[in-house]
């Protein structure tokens, strides 16, 4: 009796799992129903974070005196600013600082996505449909950079060794894919894994055990997604530079 | 459909799946060890580029877990978006 009713207790703390993307409010458009998520409010909250810190930031550095002493926040956005002009200048060369600010945007945006699990948000890069419109830009800034620079040998490039051209052009249409599925993946698997730990441990062991996992799952292997994402965007739109 | 082929059955089928898609967690085991143990190597032979070698390995790494987080991918989906049992 004691076993089965601790199997039950063990279930219905299972119940409360809730790893999926809940729909809040449903709407039609054009004849197809949609929903409003999780992921949306999320991704609200994170944009209204950008939006008044850019406004700040803006405002200070308008301010600043080029002559005299920065103040303590504008030699933080400095600081950033600088970061990510040395990951791009390493990254793709100088030909590629035409892509900083896109860069720089990317990576404070999966940062912050990724981060924003700690303050009990569902993290917008848990869903596939944001992870797979930012490989989408990609994907778009490699073919548009590689027909700027090459020309139709870009096209051509493709079918170089003949028998190689479905190979070649599996290959242009997995990256995309690879790389949404990498950034979902890992921030997904934290998402199960630390909605099961809390679900199905008693209440004693929250108090203090899923911190160390928050830093694993959220800090660490956040953090690592986003330079992987960022890094290999570079990679892959660099590797169009040279002309033929 | 019949009585011992049933929803049931798919649904338990599903589960015993998505462990065993968990097996292709062995490769991304391997090969994320093999590149940490390279790159110790490597600091331990120049110890002045620890940062760079870390970024590297790093970045290597987090592109050989990609196999098994399609692995992952399916285990989901066979556990909570199955679309075998409808």
């Amino acid at each position: 009796m004691l076993t089965q009713n601790a199997g039950a207790s063990l279930f219905l703390a299972a119940e409360d799992v809730n790893i999926g993307v809940d729909g809040l409010l449903r709407y039609h458009l054009f004849g197809h129903t949609f929903w409003l998520t999780t992921t949306h409010v999320s991704l609200a909250i994170i944009l209204l974070f950008f939006t008044v810190f850019a406004i700040i930031a803006n405002r200070a550095i308008k301010k600043a005196d080029p002559y005299g002493k920065p103040s303590a926040f504008v030699n933080i956005l400095e600081l950033m600013v600088e970061k990510i002009d040395g990951m791009v200048l390493g990254g793709m060369g100088e030909k590629g600082m035409g892509f900083a600010n896109y860069i720089g945007a990317l990576f404070a945006f999966i940062l912050v996505c990724n981060l924003s699990g700690l303050l009990g948000l569902r993290p917008p890069t848990a869903d596939y449909g944001t992870t797979f419109s930012l490989a989408m830009i990609t994907f778009f800034l490699i073919h548009i950079t590689g027909f700027r620079y090459q020309k139709f040998g870009h096209i051509t490039a493709l079918f170089k060794p003949l028998p190689l051209a479905p190979v070649n052009i599996i290959g242009e249409i997995a990256t995309p894919i690879s790389m949404s599925l990498r950034l979902f993946g890992n921030i997904l698997s934290g998402t199960v894994l630390m909605a099961l730990i809390y679900g199905l441990l008693p209440k004693v062991l929250l108090w203090f055990w899923p911190g160390a996992l928050h830093i694993y799952f959220d800090v660490f292997s956040g953090c690592i997604q986003t330079y992987v994402f960022c890094m290999l965007t570079m990679v892959f739109i660099s590797n169009n530079f040279e002309e033929e | 459909m019949s009585d011992l082929f049933n929803a049931n059955f798919v649904k338990g089928c599903s589960a015993i799946g998505a462990g065993l898609a968990l097996i292709a967690g062995l490769g991304p085991g391997i090969g994320q060890g093999f590149a940490a143990g390279k790159g110790t190597e490597a600091v331990g032979r120049n110890p002045g580029a620890r940062g760079q070698i870390m970024g590297t390995m790093l970045l290597g790494q987090a592109v050989a877990e990609t196999t098994g987080l399609y692995s992952f991918a399916i285990a989901i989906i066979l556990v909570f978006a199955n679309p075998l049992a409808k």
